[in-house]
């Protein structure tokens, strides 16, 4: 697939996953617009895995340890084929286990997460386990900036780079933005490259909506012995534009004019996208 | 100057002991740790995970004959049940081994979330649990571990009372395709069973039979409602002891057929009052429609009483003596 093709998918994950924030009625649609292009590239071109594969112990693992913006990896993995996409009409409904969070009850999803600053510390025990096994498969989580206070990343941070584990890739969606307000308001977490840098992490810093830069970052091959960061610097909101770098849509649910209004900027940008030489 | 170790019997219960023909055996720390060693020398998917806790888990000796075998995360309690987790998810049989304390609460909600709601089948050893500390103070004191896992979902929660329970309580654990904690001391223990006991997860092992007064006990308080029974025995008293090895699940059959069959119930613990044994025997009893005397003995909500664990079981009652004051009162 082609940078153009998976830039054209987007959308439809975008509308997928408004549409289905809607119907459930509650979802994190700010940080999901944010991670999607990234969701998009693991899934369709950078992680060995697929429906048919997802017991194989070879696969590559995939943690969402932002796990609030599961609606955006339900629209991914419902595209991929893990399951229906009639599913997405149940998230959040009575006895529907497409709930808020992800769960391994749902086909195509590791661990349960949600609580945040869990996902680090899993992976790297999947990672290890496949150091132990001389598995070639890789370990990724996705991690919120917001989600950086928690103090367990920092211990995990110690610790994937103590056992040299180049099979993790830990990616940030650095978004700039939490439920409160601007991260750096909040809780000020940079410079995020140095102190990874200093734990003894290879970093990589991209454009986390640049598809040729996103897929360069996360199929490079790892520095030897080095656990991978990559900062993919993102918007939240991306995509519709009213609610791009504002946070009070982080959990915000579309009225229904305001889901009209995006979709209708997305079918807007993606017949552009189609126009685009 | 140091103070005194005191001892865990009195020269009374130790006279007691001995006439019950009970023989003094290792800690359980030490039965676990050989077990686990035992066990993964058997099986390479085994692997111990330790938070700076390897001396204290005594699993030096594991760690220098299976050097791949073994994960140090460091003092970081979170991380050891994370770690533990993710490596449960991608096959291995891992335990995550550190002090009761601070596993089961700094790491709780990695308990809760990675490990009982992901349902990884990963094992969780709470070592020097209870008050083993003793005088290092309530930091070092895990009262509460009972309580909380008993609020969480899908953990099989394991007490035992001497080596024998120990190693088959590793034994199930390393078996388990569900999460299993298992929490126990570092004083040696008597050995409390029959060669032909047969230890079964759920299941009480009933120590002594008898309809006055059933003493339902977990852990290592388990002798001194051993000793209390042999005590009162001498009174006239025929007591039943039950090992309630299994917190989760809970054998709610032997707790209502003591309710029933006995004139009153004295539970044990080594634990906070609320929410752990003798809570979980009440509620039992009472929804089982069965109202005899009852007592729980155990840590009572205050600041614990500083000492030893010997001192402080003492203090509280969990002691032959003690026990059987509190039997007696009851009838």
């Amino acid at each position: 697939m082609t940078d153009k093709e998976l830039q054209l998918k987007s959308f439809a994950l975008r509308r997928a996953m408004l549409n289905l924030i809607v119907g459930a009625g509650a979802g994190h649609t700010g940080g999901g617009l944010s991670c999607l292009d990234i969701l998009n590239v693991l899934y369709n071109r950078v992680l060995n895995v697929s429906p048919q594969t997802f017991t194989s112990p070879a696969r590559d693992r995939y943690v969402q340890s932002k796990g609030h913006c599961v609606e955006a990896l339900y629209a991914v993995l419902a595209d991929r084929g893990f399951f229906p996409a009639s599913d997405l009409d149940t998230v959040c409904h009575y006895q529907s286990h497409y709930v808020g969070h992800p769960t391994r009850h749902i086909h195509g999803i590791e661990m349960n997460t949600g609580a945040l600053g869990h996902g680090l510390p899993i992976c790297i025990g999947m990672a290890l386990a496949g150091k132990m096994d001389s598995a070639k498969y890789r370990v990724f989580t996705l991690l919120g900036d917001g989600e950086l206070a928690e103090g367990s990343n920092w211990e995990a941070g110690l610790a994937a780079a103590h056992y040299k584990l180049d099979n993790l890739v830990a990616i940030l969606d650095h978004n700039s933005l939490q439920i409160t307000g601007h991260t750096r308001d909040v809780m000020s977490n940079e410079p995020l490259d140095e102190k990874w840098s200093a734990f003894g992490w290879a970093v990589r810093t991209v454009n986390g909506h640049d598809y040729a830069a996103l897929t360069k970052a996360l199929t490079d091959p790892p520095e030897p012995g080095k656990p991978t960061f990559i900062i993919a610097n993102t918007t939240k909101g991306k995509g519709v534009s009213f609610m791009e770098n504002v946070t009070k849509w982080h959990h915000g649910v579309p009225s229904e004019p305001e889901l009209k209004q995006a979709l209708a900027e997305l079918d807007a940008a993606e017949a552009k996208l189609k126009e685009a030489k | 100057m140091s103070a005194p170790a005191p001892s865990m019997f009195t020269p009374a219960a130790k006279a007691m002991a001995e006439k019950l023909g009970l023989k003094m055996g290792r800690t359980n720390l030490d039965e676990f740790a050989a077990t686990l060693e035992e066990l993964a020398k058997a099986n390479p998917n085994i692997v111990a995970v330790t938070s700076d806790s390897r001396g204290s888990g005594k699993l030096a000796s594991y760690g220098k004959a299976l050097p791949k075998q073994i994960v140090e995360v460091g003092i970081a309690e979170q991380n050891l049940v994370g770690i533990t987790a993710g490596l449960a998810a991608c096959g291995k049989k891992s335990f995550g081994v550190s002090p009761g304390s601070f596993l089961t609460a700094r790491s709780l909600e990695q308990i809760k979330n990675d490990v009982c709601y992901s349902d990884v089948p990963a094992v969780l050893i709470g070592i020097s649990s209870g008050t083993s500390y003793g005088a290092l103070g309530t930091t070092h004191h895990s009262l509460h571990d009972l309580a909380v896992l008993r609020a969480i979902n899908n953990v099989t929660v394991l007490v035992p009372a001497d080596n024998y329970e120990t190693r088959e309580a590793i034994r199930f654990a390393a078996r388990a395709t569900k999460p299993v904690f298992v929490r126990f001391g570092k004083s040696a223990m008597f050995h409390l069973h029959q060669p032909e006991t047969i230890f079964e997860v759920g299941k009480a092992i009933m120590l002594r039979e008898g309809n006055d007064v059933a003493f339902i006990a977990t852990g290592e308080t388990v002798v001194h409602a051993l000793l209390a029974a042999g005590q009162l025995a001498e009174r006239g008293l025929n007591c039943r002891v039950l090992s309630m090895h299994s917190i989760k699940p809970l054998d709610t059959e032997a707790i209502l057929k003591a309710g029933r069959e006995c004139r009153a119930v004295v539970t044990v613990e080594e634990h906070m009052v609320n929410g752990g044994l003798g809570e979980a025997c009440a509620a039992a009893l009472l929804q089982g429609g069965v109202g005899k005397p009852f007592r729980i003995v155990g840590i009572p909500d205050e600041e614990t009483v500083p000492g030893a664990q010997a001192d402080i079981f003492r203090h509280y009652g969990i002691s032959m003596e003690g026990l059987s004051e509190t039997a007696s009162a009851l009838l």
